[in-house]
């Protein structure tokens, strides 16, 4: 999941797709980068919103910290993996909300299945993880792990489990937005988009 | 040890996990279920052996102790079931692994089938092995939700509406549930069984009673008793035959099972339960009768499936060891017999190219290995010895005959009345679709979806995978001995529920009881 749209590449509109990669990067290295707002080529089935596509993607990276702090806060407060999970899903359905699907395939390049099985696995895998100790399944232990500058931070093994459940979470998130959004969107009459997406 | 009881479990989780990433290596999925589930019929197998030699095994996860924690729990009954579903699971994996190598080639995979078929098995154990009444449900939305996708997936729009009908019913039972659990956790302050069946007893009679009665609704929907039977014979038929053979074979015993360990661990019952035994005999006659009905060659397994329910329902409404060891021997043979019945089934339309029971003719002369492997199961349905079918009847018909009172009476005679229909039933099929000419196969009615039938095409994995089943349900006859001996164990442990709790508890179990 990469959040940074600079490593993007322009997505060809039709008159320069004829261009060959080398002109292609030799004329377009001083178009600015679309950092606050996607270009022209992202357009949806609605009307786009100045406002609210910068104001999601200032938005964006906030969101998805907060989403990791409530994960490993949530051990000893409220919070935890799923919780976690939804507000970092959030954070992709505002972006989606905002910018429609184009919106959504530049900051995703994984299939959202994929982060479902990743989280899953994690999860299993934490689960199990115990019976190579000799311990029974699920069973967490803390660890002290001295950091600089913050000090001793305990570390609880449940902790990965909670990062499988959090995975999940945006990975179904994610599929909804594909499968109920994105796709819709796709059937939807009057959207020229290009056909980018390959899931 | 406590592994044997959690990897049946997990195991088919990671599977699951794995196979959604690996949706583009089709060979790898599919080798990987295969090994999974093989893994756990092993597994399965020694924790049987271990549980009928040693007693239950208990597992706190986490290693929280048990009215609080969650625990998990293997005793006979739930290490038999989960050895015959893992059987039966086994099979149908590759059954549908053979049918759709054949149908589609063997590179292209799918991206929901095997991660679905998975979390699948992993409900199931789960709600074999759980030890608490929210566990349960969990195992049951589990199962479900898995179910939903299967049922509905790359499908037509009649297939849909008959899918809406298994998923609303089965959002309405889960909704019930999930009130029955709130409602006995009001009224006792837990949900762990065994510590439910310590408080429960300090219940008033009629609190008992209504709880007892919702849970056996909740349950009656899934396992489908008459008559909260409706919505099978619509929605099971209409699915492919391996999904439909696992629904059959596998989800509506989880219910009965479910109904064997609450009533039994939470309630006590200390005589025959008039009620379960009238419902027992309508959901038997009632299932026959639609199933003599029925054209639809699935739809009519479907209502003998119903009608076998009752069974079971039989057995363990009398509440004495011949009743229940019938009931769990009842439920063993039927797992196995109902799913190779569907099977078979699936193989029988694609070389007819219809469901309809009077629209094809001279499939034995035509396919004698496939009539072989409708006609075998079959037979064990309708009771004929000296398959396994009869095996578990017999041990029923003594049960009600031992309890002596003019209802179990009755509902022994709706038994024998319903074998005979099932054998009716059965033997009607034989005659108008096996005898005869071979009728030229019926061209796809809807070739774009995941019904296939007609093709006149088997490939050898789905032929095994048939014939292993079947196999399996002939084992049964040669291990009735051992068989038996344990499902009498494991009746009497269920009718003395105090190892079970003791087990879970503690010591602290004696000292609760008193209270």
């Amino acid at each position: 999941m990469k959040a940074n749209p600079e490593s993007d590449p322009q997505p060809n509109s039709e008159s320069n797709s004829e261009f060959n990669l080398h002109e292609e990067m030799w004329n377009d290295w001083d178009v600015p980068r679309d950092q606050l707002l996607a270009g022209e080529y992202a357009g949806g089935v609605w009307k786009r919103s100045l406002l609210l596509e910068s104001a999601a993607r200032i938005v964006f990276p906030t969101v998805l910290v907060f989403s990791i702090y409530l994960l490993i806060a949530g051990h000893y407060d409220a919070g935890g993996g799923f919780s976690g999970g939804l507000v970092a899903g959030l954070a992709f359905v505002v972006r989606y909300v905002a910018g429609g699907r184009g919106e959504l395939a530049t900051i995703l390049r994984i299939r959202p299945l994929v982060v479902v099985g990743m989280g899953l696995t994690i999860a299993v895998v934490v689960a199990l993880a115990p019976l190579l100790v000799g311990g029974e399944v699920l069973a967490t232990t803390t660890f002290d792990v001295p950091l600089p500058v913050i000090g001793d931070v305990k570390i609880a093994t449940s902790l990965g489990l909670d990062l499988g459940v959090y995975l999940l979470i945006v990975g179904v998130v994610l599929d909804l937005l594909r499968t109920l959004g994105a796709g819709i969107e796709l059937q939807a009459p009057g959207d020229r988009t290009s056909k980018r997406e390959g899931a | 040890m406590t592994a044997l009881v959690t990897l049946p479990v997990l195991l088919p989780l990671l599977a699951a996990a794995l196979s959604l990433m690996l949706t583009r290596f089709a060979t790898i999925q599919r080798l990987l279920g295969l090994i999974v589930l093989l893994l756990i019929v092993l597994d399965a197998a020694w924790l049987l052996q271990v549980v009928d030699s040693e007693g239950p095994v208990v597992v706190q996860l986490g290693g929280h102790a048990a009215p609080f924690g969650i625990t998990m729990i293997a005793d006979r009954l739930a290490a038999l079931l989960l050895l015959v579903s893992a059987v039966v699971t086994l099979s149908v994996l590759l059954f549908s692994i053979g049918q759709r190598i054949t149908d589609y080639g063997r590179d292209t995979s799918s991206t929901a089938f095997h991660p679905m078929y998975l979390v699948l098995c992993s409900g199931v154990s789960l709600a074999y092995v759980s030890g608490d009444l929210f566990n349960l449900f969990v195992a049951f939305e589990i199962m479900l939700a898995a179910s939903y996708v299967l049922i509905t997936r790359r499908t037509t729009a009649s297939r849909i509406r008959a899918g809406m009908t298994y998923v609303i019913v089965s959002l309405a039972a889960s909704l019930l549930f999930i009130t029955m659990i709130a409602l006995v956790y009001a009224a006792t302050g837990t949900v762990n069984l065994a510590d439910l069946a310590d408080k429960m007893g300090a219940l008033p009679d009629g609190i008992q009673l209504g709880l007892s009665l919702l849970m056996l609704v909740v349950f009656g929907i899934k396992a489908a008793m008459v008559p909260l039977h409706f919505w099978l014979p619509d929605s099971y038929p209409t699915a492919p035959a391996p999904i439909t053979a696992v629904f059959a074979g596998l989800l509506t015993k989880v219910g009965v099972y479910a109904m064997i360990r609450t009533q039994t661990l939470v309630f006590d019952h200390m005589e025959s339960w008039t009620v379960l035994l009238v419902l027992g005999s309508l959901t038997m006659i009632v299932g026959a009768l639609g199933a003599i009905a029925q054209d639809d060659i699935n739809r009519l397994l479907s209502f003998l499936l119903v009608s076998h329910i009752g069974f079971m329902l039989f057995g363990l409404a009398l509440f004495n060891e011949l009743g229940m060891t019938g009931a769990i021997l009842y439920v063993v043979h039927h797992i196995i017999v109902q799913a190779s019945l569907f099977l078979a089934c699936g193989l029988v339309t694609r070389h007819t190219g219809t469901v309809s029971v009077n629209g094809m003719s001279g499939v034995a002369k035509a396919y004698p290995l496939i009539a072989v492997l409708f006609a075998l199961p079959a037979l064990s349905l309708a009771g004929i010895p000296p398959f396994s079918g009869f095996i578990a009847k017999i041990a029923l018909f003594q049960a009600g005959v031992q309890e002596a009172t003019p209802i179990a009476y009755v509902a022994t005679g709706a038994a024998i009345l319903t074998s005979l229909l099932t054998l009716y039933a059965v033997g009607r099929v034989w005659v108008v679709s096996f005898w005869g000419e071979p009728s030229t196969p019926h061209p796809d009615p809807d070739p774009t979806d995941e019904l296939i039938v007609g093709t006149r095409v088997t490939s050898r994995s789905m032929t095994t995978a048939t014939g292993g089943l079947v196999a399996a349900g002939l084992l049964i006859i040669f291990v009735a001995g051992p068989l038996s001996g344990i499902s009498e164990r494991a009746a009497t442990d269920l009718l003395d529920p105090s190892s079970y709790r003791e087990v879970v508890l503690g010591d602290s179990a004696i000292a609760g009881g008193g209270e």
